[in-house]
């Protein structure tokens, strides 16, 4: 076997690596370097973005008034959730539309924040309203109420929807 | 007729090493998952912008098993691996590796890492580390990721030039699930390369003829059969060769070439009316293809050999035309990328959604014709220059967008100043005022509190005497006081008539002490839980105050600092962005100048080739009318 019918083979293997035009050559060292400085900005931006969050957290959302609603999906593969709908005390807190991008996530395991908002001290209602579709291409729309607490400390509601098999409406609330 | 770009076999190599973020049986960190939602969707940016705070303030946690991320934690910092290495930070991506790595921790979780920095050195080309990495795990290993070690294990041996050990690797991956298809195909190279041609030829064989319906592994046996009959045509051995380029279907990627390379095997077979089949098929494909425009040259040359010149004409009067259009579009792409239209055109959003994004790109008007592009789009380095142009252009978007929030927050700090500024100084006097207030009670509560608990262990009866009670009691001592050294007979009389006044109250204070107690016991309980109230709304209202002062101070220096950062780095993307795209439209006007040089090569072939198959049309024309 020649020497160029194994370059060729090994080529074909490992194209990723392979320098397919001589004109990539020429500025190949060059885009290699500014990819480290490309690296470093991105870490720059990150540090940002941490801090950025940060300061917004404690201007909009002080702990002592924070309140943050999550979601997350049970692993129901007979439903498909559609939107839901988040009230804290009878106010309309947040409505959100699941594109499927988003629905997917959650479906693998991810937890969505679909709200972060201030409250008081002290007792409140949170009514969770869900929309969707089951298997069968029958709608599926429940609805439960949940008393919680908020202490001085941030509060963080998690949200776990699911299909009809999860509990008396599908829909639980845990406290985190 | 619709073609798969060559950046399908790159992704057959990257198709095996991607891994999906790491997730637990059961989540009981909602930030980590948030960190996790994100990251499903694509978006490592953020998602690494919340769990690197969140790994980060773990960190910070004095008892850090009551923090929830504690049962994640190793997830959470491969996760951070992994997610820095999705979004192309191969040095944070190692370093957070490398942590877990030297952590002390379970050798399940040791070994998931050290395949991890191998495949990240791996796909930087960096073998020797990668291969340092892989001979650090030892013991148990995760069964999920078993074959993908060996796999990357086999690869690595093939880059260093170890084609016995990848051989070796290679052979027991053969029954692999995920890696079946692949392995077969990569141990006929690794024969290859081993110089074991008989043994290539039959792995290769074996490669080609596997059953299944992946697109992957499809791909991968058609490329077997590609390289099966491209070893045959350059050994000479033409025959051998046709059958195994007619076995890639005509759909898939390597089709093109396959065909191409299957007429001229036929032509080298003198069976040229063969030949015209696959390359008359090629001929009407996409035009842009090297392939595609090899064979609308191959197929009149094959006429021209069956002595058909005037339909020879024709197609190369068709090619030339091809050609000539096809030099004027890559001279419109080549000013268009000159005027900066491609960088304009990579930017826009609304195409990006789109996964073919890159090939979308020639809809759009003045853009370059990217057809031309693909071989380039798909190599390494012109991926990571163009994901980076990409990213910087991102990370801009970004930072100008949060520079409108510093103007809000600036605003919004002024505005609860303007507001709490004239109102603060009247609550804080009147505060003050009740605060001393306040302590004093305290400090009277707190004194009743002790009085009672030593009245338990050292019974003291008169401190539970009744405000009466005690000014008796003080009368009398007053008087006893008065009297005392007086030897009168009514002062006698008055001492007698005391003492049994005293003895009744001190009878009283005595046999009433349990009840006294356990009454005042009860009313300072009920004090208590006064006390408590107070307590709470006395906190309540400082940490009101408290937060009242913290909406406003305390910003400016964070704000100012945090702008200017912002300013800097985009001053510095707007650097590396000018540099990076600069070397982007240079790197791709010279290919699309390669592919024009070509064209025009080919065009200057089919003139000259049209012109003698006029010629002999013509001579054939009038032989036939003399005859």
């Amino acid at each position: 076997m020649s020497i160029l019918t194994r370059t060729f083979m090994l080529m074909l293997l490992l194209a990723c690596f392979a320098a397919p035009s001589s004109a990539q050559d020429i500025s190949g060292d060059e885009l290699r370097s500014l990819d480290g400085q490309v690296q470093e900005i991105k870490s720059d931006v990150l540090d940002i973005a941490s801090e950025l969050s940060n300061l917004e957290e404690r201007l909009l959302y002080p702990s002592n008034t924070q309140i943050a609603v999550f979601v997350s999906m049970d692993d129901d593969e007979t439903f498909r959730l559609d939107a839901v709908q988040i009230e804290i005390n009878g106010e309309l807190a947040t409505h959100h539309i699941y594109s499927f991008q988003e629905l997917e996530a959650l479906q693998k395991g991810g937890v969505q924040r679909v709200y972060t908002g201030n409250i008081v001290t002290g007792d409140h209602e949170v009514r969770v309203t869900m929309m969707g579709k089951l298997k069968s291409g029958k709608d599926f729309n429940a609805s439960d109420s949940f008393a919680f607490a908020k202490g001085v400390k941030p509060k963080a509601l998690g949200i776990t929807l699911g299909g009809p098999g999860l509990g008396a409406s599908g829909i639980q609330v845990g406290d985190w | 007729m619709g073609r798969a770009p060559l950046s399908v076999i790159g992704l057959l190599l990257f198709a095996s090493l991607a891994t999906s973020p790491s997730q637990s049986e059961e989540l009981k960190d909602l930030y980590f998952g948030e960190a996790l939602y994100y990251a499903h969707q694509g978006y490592f940016f953020e998602a690494l912008e919340r769990l690197d705070t969140e790994v980060k303030q773990h960190g910070e946690i004095d008892e850090p098993e009551l923090d929830t991320l504690y049962y994640h934690i190793d997830d959470a910092e491969f996760s951070l691996g992994d997610f820095e290495l999705r979004y192309r930070m191969h040095h944070r991506a190692g370093r957070a590796i490398k942590a877990v790595l030297e952590g002390a921790v379970d050798e399940v979780v040791r070994n998931d890492a050290a395949y991890r920095l191998a495949r990240i050195h791996f796909q930087k080309n960096q073998i020797a580390d990668a291969l340092r990495a892989l001979d650090r795990i030892d013991g148990k290993i995760p069964g999920s990721i078993r074959d993908d070690i060996e796999f990357l294990r086999a690869n690595i041996y093939l880059a260093e030039g170890r084609a016995e050990d990848s051989i070796d690797v290679l052979k027991k991956l053969q029954d692999s699930d995920s890696f079946g298809a692949f392995a077969a195909y990569n141990l006929g190279i690794a024969y290859l390369q081993d110089n074991q041609r008989q043994a290539a030829l039959e792995q290769l064989e074996r490669a080609g003829q596997i059953i299944t319906d992946d697109p992957a592994e499809l791909a991968i046996r058609d490329k077997s059969n590609l390289v099966l009959g491209t070893i045959f045509l350059e050994d000479g051995e033409n025959a051998r060769a046709i059958p195994f380029l007619d076995r890639v279907r005509l759909d898939g990627p390597f089709s093109n070439q396959a065909l191409l390379s299957s007429g001229w095997a036929s032509m080298s077979i003198d069976s040229i009316d063969r030949a015209v089949v696959p390359w008359k098929i090629l001929a009407d494909r996409e035009v842009t293809d090297r392939a595609t425009q090899e064979a609308m040259l191959a197929l009149p040359y094959a006429y021209g050999k069956l002595n058909v010149h005037g339909r020879a004409a024709i197609f190369y009067g068709r090619a030339l035309g091809s050609f000539g259009a096809e030099v004027a579009k890559l001279n419109a792409s080549i000013d268009s990328i000159r005027e900066g239209k491609f960088l304009e055109a990579l930017v826009r959003e609304e195409i990006r959604k789109d996964k073919d994004w890159v090939i979308r790109l020639r809809s759009l008007p003045d853009a370059p014709e990217t057809y031309y592009m693909m071989e380039l789009l798909a190599s390494h380095d012109f991926q990571t220059g163009l994901q980076n142009y990409l990213d910087l252009a991102d990370l801009r978007r970004k930072l100008v967008a949060w520079g409108s929030s510093f103007d809000s927050f600036d605003e919004m700090v002024e505005i609860r100043q303007t507001h709490y500024d004239p109102l603060l100084p009247d609550v804080d006097t009147e505060f003050r005022e009740l605060d001393s207030r306040m302590r004093l009670r305290i400090e009277q509560h707190k004194m009743l509190v002790q009085r009672r608990d030593d009245m338990l262990t050292k019974p003291q009866p008169k401190f539970l005497a009744t405000r009466e009670e005690q000014a008796i009691l003080r009368r009398i001592e007053h008087i006893e006081t008065q009297l005392e050294g007086s030897e009168s007979p009514f002062a006698q009389l008055s001492m007698q008539r005391l003492a049994r006044l005293k003895g009744m109250l001190t009878w009283t204070l005595e046999t009433e002490f349990h009840d006294r107690l356990t009454k005042f016991d009860t009313n300072l309980r009920g004090l208590d839980g006064a006390m408590a109230i107070l307590q709470e709304e006395y906190d309540q209202y400082i940490r009101a105050r408290q937060a009242a002062t913290h909406s406003f101070v305390g910003y400016d220096k964070p704000i100012k600092r945090l702008r200017g950062h912002a300013q800097k780095s985009i001053e510095k993307i707007d650097r590396l962005m000018a540099r990076q795209g600069y070397l982007l439209e240079l790197v791709a006007v010279e290919e699309l100048i390669a592919r024009r040089s070509r064209l025009e090569n080919y065009g200057d072939k089919a003139r000259f080739a049209l012109a003698d198959s006029y010629d002999r049309a013509t001579q054939s024309q009038a032989k036939i009318e003399e005859q």
